[in-house]
């Protein structure tokens, strides 16, 4: 085994251990920390996998923003953040088996491509991921449309969000 | 390679032939040779901040008209050591109710995230930790943890005037960290990189003659960002004790109070390199990466002065001037900016170079001039309203 795939392993499961935590924690702030020790090993497998620019992005956007509304948010809402009493619906099997489906899924449409045992050959020397990714979002010939499409969807979504709290004069 | 051009990279290699010698694994001398140095930068970091404690402490007595520690050691230099004994001696309170394993947690994290930044710090052009081509954003990234360890402070201390302190210093830096990001931008337009000493080494004329306006708006944001005054409302002694930290004890405190210091001397740091040329001083970094590291703690230290002038020259402001202050004047300011730099960059890129540092600098002058005019007649206006109001007392009459 490499260093590389002992890192992966531990990374790997300590993300799993985090998101079991966050659906089976009772104590709403407890699973939002244990969502962001969650992120936080996606952004390394991120890094394992030379996306320094994706991982730096999970850091930001997910750690910075979202995970802090989530806490946020339970702190404003409630006096008590940890649930005593019952679960408020029982279909937490349903959402287990869901789980299941969903990566045996991701599993099976993996197994089919062609890339799937292969080893990973080597970035070459001078290779810039994140000019490339640049170059992608923003040239007509790639993913320009969608981009903006997205950006408007963004836009108009904030809008929407400022309309909502606008108090009239 | 000798010691006098490479300091780094001969001790490392010195220290893995020795360990190579001892019949140690090729990988395993090399990943414990990268840990011995990491412990090492942190070590001179912390010794650092221990030094900060007493330079803090000198520099606002002079602004306040005092003389500051002078009683233990010459100047008073040996002062910020008993000051860490008295710390660690002290004892070690954990509120009642509070939720102990994000208590203590909170401290070290919000250390951590300060320590992680130096990771990208370049010191001299052969000794940084690594080259990340991301980051600018990696500093934005740890500033993001620092947030967290913020808020679960707060809200750990099952105590009301920390979690108000922690909502107010989230806010502020969730808020600050917008005009901080898009005033980024413009050095990585400058230089075509968001890497540390990718910007550094394009730095031929210091980015500050270019833009200005973004390294003063890269100042605010910093010093909102570390939470020092006029932006302390989230420790406003007056009103919350002191804030998100007002539970904790001894080196806990600690922990908080050297992270904040060493905060502020990393992005006085950071204001050096992103807008007055890093460790670049005239060419003497060519001579030795010493004379590179000298100039770039000189750097930082002379930021940190100019952060530390403002805190002890400011009053605190209110939280609803802080946020209007950012979204509507800060933010709009940041991003015009960034929007005519980029045009203006993409016009001038091939004229001369003192065309090119002409034509930034006035249109720095006048985004600046513009986005003022435009205040002071909001400011008018607003005004002209208050005055038009009639007292209650008077119209009864």
């Amino acid at each position: 085994m490499t260093a590389e795939q002992i890192i992966f392993l531990i990374v790997g499961a300590v993300t799993l251990i985090s998101g079991l935590m966050v659906v089976t924690v009772r104590n709403l702030i407890h699973a939002a920390l244990w969502l962001v020790a969650t992120l936080f090993g996606v952004a390394i497998l991120y890094t394992l996998l030379n996306a320094s620019f994706l991982a730096v992005v999970q850091v930001v956007v997910y750690i910075g923003a979202i995970a802090i509304l989530f806490i946020f948010a339970v702190m404003l809402t409630r006096r008590q953040s940890a649930e005593t009493g019952a679960s408020v619906n029982t279909n937490w099997w349903m959402g287990a088996l869901m789980a299941v489906l969903t990566f045996a899924g991701l599993a099976y449409l993996l197994q089919s491509w062609s890339g799937f045992s292969k080893q990973a050959s080597a970035i070459p020397s001078g290779f810039d991921a994140i000019n490339q990714l640049g170059d992608a979002l923003t040239s007509p010939a790639g993913f320009v449309l969608p981009f903006e499409v997205a950006s408007v969807l963004l836009l108009a979504a904030l809008v929407g969000a400022v309309y909502l709290a606008f108090t009239k004069k | 390679m000798n010691f006098w051009n490479d300091p780094l990279k001969v001790a490392a290699d010195w220290l893995t032939g020795i360990l190579v010698g001892w019949g140690m694994n090729d990988v395993f001398a090399h990943v414990l040779v990268v840990f011995v140095g990491i412990f090492v930068l942190i070590l001179i970091l912390m010794v650092i901040d221990i030094l900060l404690v007493w330079i803090e402490r000198k520099v606002v007595a002079r602004f306040q008209d005092r003389i500051g520690p002078n009683r233990l050691g010459p100047f008073g230099l040996i002062q910020p050591f008993a000051d860490i004994i008295k710390l660690l001696i002290k004892e070690d309170t954990t509120p009642d109710g509070a939720d102990k394993v994000v208590y203590n947690l909170a401290p070290m994290l919000s250390m951590m995230s300060v320590l992680i930044l130096w990771a990208v710090v370049p010191l001299a052009p052969v000794m940084l930790g690594v080259d990340l081509n991301t980051g600018l954003l990696f500093v934005i990234a740890a500033g993001s943890i620092g947030t967290l360890s913020i808020i679960m402070a707060g809200w750990s201390s099952n105590n009301k005037f920390s979690t108000i302190g922690a909502f107010r210093q989230v806010a502020m830096m969730i808020s600050f960290e917008v005009p901080m990001l898009a005033v980024m931008l413009i050095p990585t337009i400058f230089a075509g990189s968001m890497g540390m000493n990718a910007i550094i080494q394009s730095q031929d004329i210091w980015f500050f003659w270019l833009s200005p306006l973004a390294a003063l708006i890269f100042l605010i944001a910093a010093i909102a960002e570390l939470g020092r005054s006029p932006f302390d409302l989230s420790e406003g002694e007056s009103e919350l004790v002191a804030g998100f930290n007002v539970e904790y004890s001894g080196m806990k405190f600690g922990m908080f109070y050297a992270g904040e210091l060493l905060h502020a001397f990393t992005f006085g740091g950071f204001w050096g390199i992103l807008f007055f040329g890093g460790y670049r001083f005239f060419g003497l970094e060519q001579v030795s990466p010493i004379f590179g590291i000298l100039i770039i703690l000189t750097k930082a230290l002379i930021g940190y002065w100019v952060i530390m002038w403002v805190k002890y020259t400011m009053m605190r402001i209110r939280i609803d001037q802080m946020l209007a202050f950012n979204w509507k004047f800060l933010t709009p300011v940041a991003f015009a900016l960034v929007m005519v730099t980029a045009l203006m960059n993409a016009l001038l890129r091939g004229a001369d170079s003192w065309l090119y540092i002409t034509g930034m600098f006035l249109s720095n002058v006048i985004v600046g001039w513009v986005s003022l005019e435009i205040v002071r007649s909001i400011g008018k206006k607003e005004r002209e309203k208050v005055e038009g109001l009639k007292p209650i007392a008077e119209a009864h009459h």
